[in-house]
């Protein structure tokens, strides 16, 4: 495993954080499936949804409280940018949409509680999910507009000079979507939980002077809540455009 | 780096799965669903009270345009009542002044024969008293006793010639 791995020499390293811990171990078929830290706060995160969407909408007021202004305040916002991007076509993937933002967004902030573990700072779950994306808009492009669907990498009127050149990177980019998409999204969550453990390591060596750290701490949560909101929308936004070039083509 | 362990893959892709799997349900199935509800329910709820106001606002100007026709309507009565008042009160005040007009003429025509009734008597007096005038001076001046028949002539006489010339 690979806690016995970094176990010894890097305990308290920066990337001790990440180390997937298994606390149910498991078995199916010759696969390792441990219930894990990681499993864990991804059932956390479905919980928190849950629980989120039942205290905003078990008492259904007119006039909403604020935790049903929070879970409306959601809603809307996932399903303006889903209307905004892909149009009425887009509605019955909103609910996909709007389960990839609030995982994602549940994911980022749960992992920015002290102790806590952060999913989306594996790559394998970001890639998962970018791939099932790339495959999911590729296989909805196909069906719907059949082989025209190739016209996306070639806009029409282009001239046959512009388009040798424009034709391999078009498809390069599109090929690429699924790798920039989760790596996005995994360099933001370790450069911002590295940097949180690295200034919080100095708060006790610097002694007294550790209040500088300490403030720095601080600040950087500030800026990685920022950034574990704005890491989900970016996903989230950035599959719905995927989506919108499967649905419409340019 | 613990992220590229291949062995921890599967186990979190199971995980993952699952866990996405369970969260796609409960969105699609229950948060949606309610929230998707909660608004629509809103949106109608604001769409009545605004088709509401409208109809509301359509009555009142209803209502104002009839106040302005009453207005008018009154506006335009009172107008031709004063009209016929003061043709009514001209007429009146024409027909009594031609009334007095006849009346006064009728005066004026009366005092005039009075006048002239006064001048005539007048003028016949002025003969007698001009013969008596001077029947008295011939007696006193040149002692002649002249009588009134006398005096009478030679006055209308003299005074005829006086007419004449």
């Amino acid at each position: 495993m690979a806690t016995e791995e970094h176990g010894g020499e890097a305990a308290h390293g920066p990337m001790e954080q990440f180390e997937i811990k298994p606390l149910i171990d498991l078995n199916l078929g010759g696969y390792d499936i441990s219930y894990t830290n990681s499993a864990l706060f991804m059932t956390l995160a479905v919980i928190c949804t849950f629980s989120l969407f039942w205290a905003a909408t078990h008492k259904r007021t007119m006039v909403p409280s604020r935790i049903q202004s929070i879970g409306e305040l959601m809603f809307e916002f996932v399903a303006g940018m889903v209307k905004e991007n892909v149009g009425k076509e887009g509605i019955k993937y909103f609910p996909f949409i709007f389960t990839l933002f609030v995982f994602i967004l549940f994911g980022n902030v749960l992992g920015l509680l002290p102790y806590s573990f952060t999913f989306t700072s594996h790559i394998v779950i970001n890639a998962a999910l970018a791939v099932f994306i790339f495959v999911a808009v590729t296989i909805i492009g196909f069906a719907t507009h059949g082989l025209h669907y190739f016209r996306l990498f070639c806009p029409s009127g282009t001239p046959l000079p512009v388009a040798i050149v424009l034709v391999p990177i078009e498809i390069m980019s599109y090929f690429i979507r699924p790798v920039s998409l989760s790596l996005r999204l995994f360099a933001n969550m370790l450069a911002g939980h590295v940097l949180l453990k690295v200034l919080a390591g100095f708060v006790i060596s610097l002694g007294i002077f550790g209040i500088v750290p300490f403030l720095a701490v601080g600040a950087v949560t500030m800026l990685e809540i920022m950034v574990a909101l704005i890491q989900a929308y970016v996903f989230a936004l950035l599959s719905t455009i995927y989506l919108n070039d499967a649905v419409h083509l340019h | 780096m613990p992220q590229f362990d291949p062995s921890t893959f599967s186990s979190q892709l199971f995980w993952l799965v699952i866990c996405f799997v369970g969260l796609y349900w409960i969105v699609s199935k229950f948060a949606v669903p309610r929230i998707g509800d909660i608004l629509e329910q809103r949106e109608r709820l604001v769409q009545d009270d605004l088709d509401r106001a409208e109809s509301l606002k359509g009555e009142a100007q209803q209502a104002l345009a009839n106040y302005e026709a009453a207005m008018a309507d009154a506006r335009e009565q009172a107008r031709t009542l004063i009209n016929k008042v003061t043709s009514d009160s001209k007429i009146a005040a024409e027909s009594r002044n031609k009334k007095l007009g006849a009346e006064l003429a009728v005066q004026i025509s009366d005092a005039e024969q009075r006048i002239a009734a006064a001048r005539d008597e007048a003028m016949s007096n002025l003969a007698s008293i001009a013969a008596d005038a001077a029947t008295d001076a011939a007696s006193r001046l040149a002692g002649l006793d002249v009588s009134s028949g006398d005096a009478k002539a030679a006055v209308s006489a003299a005074m005829a010639a006086k007419g004449a010339a």
